[in-house]
């Protein structure tokens, strides 16, 4: 059984703080993927569309009939452990830093067999467990196997929280707590066992609703944060910057708009300044504390959250200009996520459908509840997942945008 | 002497001192706040260029950028409406010579100490002339209020709950009285607005702005240190920057006031 988690001690201040390493980052086009299903959390191996074969490790054709006909398809990752081993001793930095490392060997139900992590609730060999895909500090996919069922404290295992970015005893910021789903962000955080949550709020003399219920929860401490103002930005970071462990950007501009439905381009400046500038002026200012920090012990800094939206994949012509400032967000984002990387930290990228809030008032349903967007948030990064597509309208434009991208812009611009 | 080199001599030799009326534009300087589906102003903010680095090895500059209706500022009659079509009307085209003008200084400070939504009325203004004279024309009407004291606690200079915002400013009477009555060259006050927070309630919405603007005069708004300045005798510098069909401007405020 895994022992819990406690609460970590203070940092001693004194001590150096230890650099992030990476284990090995190196995979062939075909292995990365992999690493694309498991940044959306499903584990996929190729199954060869002659001879149904599913094989592992990726390859350009089928180990069983030389067939170039293969297609990633998703895995239960059920098997059998048939042997392990624990790892006393490594050249790689990354894993030296963190021996003993449980590894075995798994036989999946459906064929192949493979080396992945061990958690440490699975039973000696021989015996039954179930392997996920799993993104590792480098950012590549990883096979982690755990039982098949779950056990107590599953998540707090050692090697385990390595591949997660659970909060659980973590430091988060949440940038804009104004809104619905900036509160929910933070009552889901609280529950997940942050430690302490930073509450951003522009504007401080605009009362909202929510303020005083906030207030209440001692995890919580607001502070104002207005992600267009660099100066605000830049004095927050110099302020709290070293001890952000989670940086949850939910700022948003939203208004909507196409180009012909609204003169000039204020309110797409607008929704730029927030929408994509806000997100640089953040970057610029809390993503070298945080890079330098991806491997300071228990709490080390883990994860960057960015809101976007379905709509940087493919513009939503009545949210025009909205949509391409969340493309550009989108765009800086991925640069964002190569500059995180070898500091430990995972850019984790949210598109939501439409969230049922003021300026999707008239949009009819389904439209995706505050609440459900933020339980979806924390669970991604539990999971450790990198691309998240919460909810029944952004899973489908997902699923249309992979088939056809062009389809799809057609169909969206009727 | 002529009287441009006494009053040089008055300044250097502090006979006549300067005050500046000017809030410093800063990001944090409250905004003016309208319903979020309308347009916007910008508040005031600040890039830096380069700061004797990489960028710019031996200087050091800004790029800044706000609304014209930033921090203290000015509005001219095409502001509003009702000023739209007058000649003359925008900051660029304004007679430069109305930029300088005498201040009489309303103190409302007590009045507006226990309600935030004190109104200016004409009674006020006519019981003010009976102790301090009669206000001349062409003149600066500048409503002392003391509630440029807030300006560092934000959510007190804004004032706002459920029902909008909560600040002093003129009363219908008041506004006509001294457009018609008493022919001044505009209006200045401490909050955000020449009109109350709550003048959109009043009819017409925005009077201050509605008749001041409509009869092509003028607006000064967050001043500060009005509390320094008589109540008559100041003489106040106003030029807005000479943005071509503009609005209004930011600028800086300096009121001229001999020393006792």
């Amino acid at each position: 059984m895994t022992t819990p988690l406690e609460r970590p001690r203070r940092k001693n201040p004194i001590l150096r703080t230890r650099q992030p390493t990476a284990p090995p980052a190196v995979r062939s086009r075909v292995a990365l993927g992999l690493t694309a299903a498991a940044a959306r959390g499903v584990f996929e191996l190729q199954v060869c569309r002659d001879c149904g074969a599913t094989q592992y490790p990726p390859r350009e054709a089928c180990r069983a009939c030389l067939s170039e006909r293969l297609a990633w398809k998703p895995q239960d990752g059920l098997g059998q452990l048939v042997s392990e081993t624990m790892l006393h001793h490594s050249y790689e930095l990354f894993f030296r830093e963190r021996l003993p490392w449980r590894l075995g060997m798994v036989r999946l139900d459906c064929g192949p067999v493979l080396i992945a992590h061990l958690h440490g609730d699975v039973a000696p060999a021989p015996t039954r467990v179930k392997v996920h895909a799993c993104l590792d500090k480098a950012g590549q996919a990883a096979l982690f196997a755990a039982p098949e069922k779950e056990t107590p404290n599953m998540a707090d295992d050692k090697q385990l929280r390595e591949m997660t970015c659970d909060p659980k005893f973590r430091k988060v910021l949440v940038t804009d707590t104004k809104t619905a789903l900036g509160q929910a962000l933070v009552k889901s955080l609280v529950e997940a066992g942050a430690d302490l949550v930073w509450a951003g709020h522009a504007e401080p003399w605009k009362k909202f609703a929510g303020f005083d219920e906030l207030k209440k929860l001692p995890q919580v401490s607001l502070l104002p944060l207005d992600v267009t103002d660099s100066k605000n930005v830049r004095e927050l970071a110099a302020e709290i910057g070293g001890r952000v462990d989670i940086l949850i950007n939910n700022a948003e501009h939203h208004r909507t708009y196409g180009i012909a439905n609204r003169p000039g381009v204020e309110t797409a400046r607008a929704e730029m300044d927030v929408n994509y500038f806000g997100l640089l002026r953040l970057a610029q200012e809390f993503g070298p504390a945080m890079r330098s920090r991806g491997a300071d012990g228990q709490s080390s800094a883990v994860a960057w959250v960015n809101i976007l939206s379905i709509y940087a994949l493919t513009n939503f012509p009545p949210h025009g200009t909205f949509s391409a400032s969340k493309a550009a967000a989108h765009s800086l984002a991925q640069c964002l996520r190569a500059e995180m990387r070898p500091g430990g930290v995972r850019v984790l990228n949210v598109y939501p459908g439409p969230i049922d809030d003021e300026w999707n008032q008239t949009l009819l349903p389904p439209k995706l509840s505050p609440a459900a967007l933020a339980r979806a948030v924390t669970q991604a990064l539990k999971q450790g997942v990198e691309d998240l597509y919460p909810g029944d309208v952004a899973q489908e434009w997902l699923a249309r945008w992979r088939d056809n991208p062009k389809a799809l812009e057609r169909e969206i611009s009727v | 002497m002529s009287a441009l080199t006494e009053l040089a001599s008055s300044l250097a030799g502090g006979k006549i001192r300067v005050v500046d009326l000017t809030h410093t534009l800063s990001p944090g300087f409250p905004a003016i706040a309208l319903p979020p589906e309308m347009g916007q102003a910008w508040p005031f903010r600040i890039e830096e260029v380069s700061r004797y680095d990489e960028r710019g090895p031996a200087w050091y500059w800004n790029n800044f950028s706000c609304g014209e209706h930033t921090g203290t500022h000015f509005d001219a009659p095409v502001h509003w409406i009702s000023g739209k079509d007058l000649p003359n009307n925008a900051v660029d085209s304004i007679a430069p010579e109305r930029f300088i003008g005498p201040a009489f200084v309303i103190d409302c400070s007590k009045e507006a100490a226990q309600n935030a939504d004190f109104l200016l009325t004409v009674d006020h203004l006519k019981a003010w002339e009976k102790k301090h004279g009669r206000i001349s024309p062409r003149s600066w009407v500048l409503m002392r209020t003391d509630w440029y004291k807030k300006w560092r606690d934000p959510v007190a200079f804004q004032n706002y709950d459920e029902e909008g915002q909560h600040t002093p400013g003129p009363q219908v009477d008041a506004v006509k009285f001294l457009v018609e009555e008493r022919d001044v060259l505009g209006f200045g006050t401490e909050t955000i607005g020449t009109d109350a927070g709550q003048a959109y309630h009043l009819r017409p919405p925005y009077p201050c702005h509605y008749y001041m603007h409509g009869a092509g005069r003028y607006g000064l708004q967050c001043l500060a240190n009005l509390d320094q300045l008589p109540p008559t005798g100041a003489v106040v510098v106003a030029a807005p920057l000479k943005i071509e069909n503009g609005s209004g401007s930011p600028l800086r405020v300096l009121a001229l006031v001999e020393s006792k």
